[in-house]
């Protein structure tokens, strides 16, 4: 309990001091968060529009699969990612490994199934509702996906957001990859891992305090900018 | 100048599962205005639409419009009993049809004032589209049927759960549209609405076309027994 | 105010932060990092050679692994026999012994098995065993690890039973294992004085010299991994050989009490 008291003071003076590390520390989490996240919806949202208006013979085989890859454990993406990036491994020639680009990969591929599972699902709610009429107007497949994106851009937000969410929170993949290293690769959770292996308390719960309020600062300032759009149009 | 007409359809036939949904059918359609197909549930009303507009699957016999296949399908429309709302604002769910054709947005939404303006919904013009009403939903569903200038529309029941008035305001529209130049082909339960509507009437009977005549043939004396009792408001099977 | 926080966040983005102009990465044990000697060391060593070390904090097992498939350009660590084994294999050109810190035993201050009237390591973990007492094992095939195995190896005990607990993890979660099931554990000196969650634990043994504890900079073969920057780590070995270095080393101490001992052949 003492503790969690000595963490929460000094969460509020890191952050009331403008703590230069952590501020440091907590915009490289968001930039790598961020970057894996929109990569993932780059690769995500296509793949969930395209599940959701054409009907393939894998199609149920794929959507089964994304839905399974949603627990895909981060450790394992490290691992894998780890080594294929090691310079004994068959990226190795990149040079990669301990990078903030090794990070962000292994966290596109976390985020990715989960963004792609949750729209798929919204997106396949409305492709029933505008199935009838897209197909009846001749609409191009392509033209059929963006349709579908674009109507859909707010639970396409909130997948996102669990992207994020799932992505900002992460550390198993991230530290086997990123390797923790200090000015580099380290960011809110694996500093976390490390002020604790130090058994310093206080500090690893005032970082875990401001993670949280960094991950609900975003979903807040998301759902406040697509509550004005919402106000000014509905 | 018609790339549709003459239509002719020869022993046209869908099934679903099997069963015979709608056919064996012939059918010629030229200059008629509005067509308007009645009969009782599940006699194949909207099966007939959706398969001449080609929406559903033609299992048997042939369907020839004037031009090929593709030309066919863009110059039709179809409107629903149940107006499908695209999530956005009524301008641009009338100026959809024209954006999806390649039209420049600031020429689709001038042109989607105009069909907002002649179905009285220029007031909610940057509205959304899915909170209007019934009435409302379906005058738009309309426009965006014809602000494609189609030659030819299908509507399903379009006024099935519709007020008085707004079936009034709707039939206005089509009567407007058909007096531009467009085809009708619709279908109702609303034995008023053919005697104002119709030019030519197709009484569906279990998936076959069981009457076709003229408005005026088909009120003044239907041929079949069923035919006369549906007129007349008894139950047919 | 909402252009403002932009502004920051680009510019943090943007700015690089005050990097020396090369940069090569080395593998160090947890024990080493957690003993907050590279917190002096590293600043120094950008200051004097202009060269960045960017540290990979692990196990001496994985840091030697991180060396084998050329993931770093040097490690540090603290395994003779490992090492060894490493330069043999012709995965880096040589071993350089730069300084030793030493082992200590620690436990529950109310010392139950009766440690601390012991006259060596092995007697004490002779004293553990014959009480059953909880025993906390690194389990992670790291330095420490390979040193406690082989102190069990002396004292002719093979710990196998439920009283000991191998947790597989690093130096400071294994302490906060220990310190929360109140058991024993072998720790460095550095990183037990450096631990900030002691509670009621203290050092219960330390002194015998079976307990020393050398380290050695080991070069990753550049024959093998044409990426490694050989130059920056000869730059490196040659300070961390250098009277500077020694300086820094024997100079460092936590609550007075100084943690390591320098012990590197003069360079030439």
């Amino acid at each position: 309990m003492v503790d969690l008291w000595e963490g929460l003071t000094q969460a509020f003076w890191l952050i009331v001091s403008l703590d230069a590390e952590l501020a440091e520390i907590a915009l490289r989490s968001l930039r790598i968060t961020f970057t894996a996240l929109a990569l993932a919806c780059l690769i995500a949202l296509p793949l969930a529009a395209l599940l959701a208006v054409r009907r393939f013979r894998l199609r149920r085989t794929v959507i089964a699969i994304m839905n399974a890859l949603m627990g895909l454990p981060p450790v394992v993406v490290g691992l894998v990612v780890y080594v294929l990036l090691s310079r004994s491994g068959p990226f190795g020639a990149l040079g990669l490994l301990f990078t903030p680009t090794a990070m962000i990969i292994a966290q596109m591929i976390v985020i990715v199934p989960l963004v792609a599972s949750i729209a798929q699902q919204s997106l396949r709610e409305l492709w029933h509702e505008y199935h009838d009429l897209l197909i009846s107007m001749n609409v191009s497949q392509g033209q059929k996906m963006r349709t579908l994106l674009w109507d859909a851009r707010r639970a396409l937000l909130t997948a996102a957001l669990a992207g994020f969410g799932r992505g900002i929170g992460e550390v198993g993949a991230i530290m086997i990859v990123g390797g923790n290293i200090d000015n580099v690769t380290r960011v809110l959770t694996t500093a976390i891992a490390l002020e604790t292996g130090k058994g310093e308390f206080a500090l690893a719960l005032a970082l875990g305090f401001v993670l949280i309020a960094l991950a609900i600062s975003v979903n807040l300032a998301i759902h406040w900018i697509s509550q004005t759009e919402r106000e000014g149009r509905w | 100048m018609s790339a549709l007409f003459p239509l002719s359809v020869r022993g046209a036939t869908t099934r679903r599962r099997g069963k015979v949904l709608v056919g064996p059918v012939d059918l010629d359609l030229d200059t008629e205005g509005i067509t308007v197909v009645v009969g009782p549930n599940g006699a194949g009303k909207t099966s007939l639409m959706r398969l001449l507009h080609g929406t559903a699957r033609l299992h048997a016999g042939t369907i020839n419009w004037a031009c090929d296949v593709k030309t066919a399908r863009n110059a039709q429309a179809f409107v629903f009993q149940r107006p499908v709302m695209l999530r956005r604002s009524v301008w641009e769910n009338l100026a959809y049809p024209l954006v999806i054709r390649g039209v420049p947005r600031r020429e689709a939404k001038a042109r989607a004032l105009d069909w907002a303006k002649r179905v009285g919904l220029a007031g909610m013009f940057d509205r959304p589209a899915p909170v209007l009403s019934g009435g409302e939903q379906q005058k738009l569903a309309i426009a965006r049927a014809l602000i494609s200038e189609p030659e030819l529309i299908f509507l399903d029941e379009p006024c099935a759960s519709l007020e008085g008035r707004a079936t009034r305001e709707i039939e206005e529209i089509l009567m407007a549209a058909r007096d531009a130049g467009t085809r009708l082909l619709l279908s109702t339960h609303d034995m008023g609405q053919v005697r104002r509507l119709a030019d030519r009437v197709l009484f569906l009977l279990a998936g076959r076309v069981h009457e076709d005549a003229s408005a005026s043939e088909f009120f003044a004396g239907p041929n079949t027994r069923e035919a006369k009792a549906f007129v007349k408001g008894d139950i047919v099977e | 105010m909402i252009l403002r926080v932009v502004a920051v966040v680009i510019s943090a983005c943007l700015a690089p932060a005050l990097h020396a102009s090369e940069t090569m990465r080395m593998a160090v044990t947890t024990s080493f990092h957690n003993s907050g000697l590279a917190d002096v060391l590293l600043p120094r060593i950008a200051e004097d050679i202009d060269l960045e070390v960017q540290l990979l904090v692990v196990g001496t097992g994985q840091a030697l692994k991180l060396g084998e498939a050329g993931d770093v350009d040097a490690i540090l660590v603290h395994s003779r026999a490992a090492e060894e084994a490493f330069v043999a294999a012709g995965h880096g050109p040589r071993r350089t012994e730069i300084m030793y810190n030493d082992f200590v035993f620690v436990g529950p201050g109310e010392d139950t098995a009766g440690a601390s009237g012991a006259a060596s390591a092995t007697e004490v973990l002779q004293a553990i065993a014959g009480t059953e007492a909880l025993f906390v094992s690194r389990g992670d095939d790291s330095g420490t690890h390979k040193t406690e195995l082989s102190l069990w190896e002396d004292a002719g005990i093979a710990p196998e039973a439920a009283w000991y607990r191998a947790v597989g993890a690093g130096m400071g979660a294994a302490l906060n294992t220990a310190v929360g099931m109140g058991a024993y554990i072998l720790s460095d000196r550095a990183s037990w004085l450096n631990f900030g969650n002691k509670a009621e634990h203290e050092i219960v043994f330390s002194g015998d010299p079976v307990l020393f504890n050398q380290y050695a900079f080991l070069p990753v073969s550049a024959e093998r991994h044409p990426h490694v920057k050989a130059g920056a780590v000869e730059k490196l070995e040659a300070w961390l050989i250098s009277p500077t270095a020694a300086e820094l080393i024997n100079g460092y101490a936590i609550d007075g009490e100084q943690l390591f001992t320098f012990n590197a052949e003069p360079a030439g």
